[in-house]
């Protein structure tokens, strides 16, 4: 299973590739901007992406935008500071399938990255 | 500066330190800023902008920087490490959007980080916008939280208040 981190922080990129390493995930694809992350998507389709708001040249939801334009199927979780409930309606309605907010524990992260892989597996 | 956004920063620096690093904070006595000081050597600047405009730093010494960037990352972080200003950054990014999330019937965005190490040094801020200095307490050192927020708009959903954006 290839999962995309998309998020400007390494250091959150890094945080959440020890928890999908703890979890058994080890094919993973980084971007630091949604730039970055639609080029690496239109090489190829990941399986699960995590995506982060706030980030330079693209952000977060209008990456999330673009890639449902194409591609109603792969499941997003969006990653971000944005807590507000007018914004993770936001996200909902762009297309995400689960939301974090940070800060967040391993733990959480964890259950949400679980959470979602299973309604993927429940979906196959 | 409005009293009311100084809760939502005090109890979104307790979650996200305790949260990310699991350092607890303790939370000191706010006070007006009146000079440019004190002067510190890692500063993680988020300016806000739309109904409230203004900006949040936190500002510490390298060694407490560096000790929190460390327990965040969950490997040995110093200044001089490629991903110091990132994580220092990344911080300050969670502690401006669990603020914000608080300001009730105000709306408003968050800028990218910015980071500036170097030693001792200060940051000078308009005079038109009063600073609140949060002195944060914890147990691998302190550091200090400053906040300059301003309504520009009267929020909604809430009783009118005078507004007290001068004071």
């Amino acid at each position: 299973m290839k999962i995309m981190l998309v998020d400007d922080s390494r250091t959150i990129r890094n945080i959440q590739k020890n928890v999908l390493k703890q979890i058994g995930h080890t094919d993973l694809v980084e971007a630091e901007d949604g730039v970055v992350a639609l080029r690496l998507f239109a090489e190829q389709v990941p399986d699960l992406m995590l995506v982060d708001w706030n980030m330079p040249n693209m952000d977060g939801i209008t990456l999330i935008r673009k890639i449902r334009e194409t591609n109603k199927s792969v499941p997003i979780i969006m990653c971000t500071t944005e807590a507000e409930k007018s914004r993770i309606l936001e996200a909902i309605k762009a297309g995400v399938n689960n939301y974090i907010v940070k800060p967040f524990s391993v733990e959480s992260l964890q259950e949400k990255i679980e959470q979602t892989m299973s309604k993927i597996g429940a979906a196959q | 500066m409005d009293v009311r956004f100084i809760n939502p920063f005090v109890k979104s620096i307790c979650n996200t330190f305790e949260t990310m690093c699991s350092v607890p904070v303790t939370i000191g006595k706010p006070e007006i800023k009146t000079d440019n000081g004190p002067g510190s050597d890692v500063s993680s600047i988020i300016g806000f902008s739309g109904d409230a405009a203004g900006s949040v730093a936190l500002h510490f010494g390298f060694d407490i920087a560096s000790k929190l960037a460390s327990k965040f990352a969950g490997i040995e972080i110093t200044p001089e490490h490629d991903d110091f200003a990132d994580a220092i950054g990344e911080l300050a990014n969670m502690v401006a959007g669990g603020a914000k999330a608080q300001f009730e019937g105000v709306s408003v965005s968050i800028s990218l980080p910015n980071v500036i190490v170097g030693t001792n040094h200060n940051l000078s801020a308009s005079k038109s916008v009063p600073r609140i200095m949060i002195p944060c307490k914890t147990e691998l050192g302190s550091f200090m939280v400053e906040i300059g927020m301003v309504l520009t708009k009267q929020p909604t959903g809430l009783v009118a208040e005078t507004a007290g954006a001068t004071s």
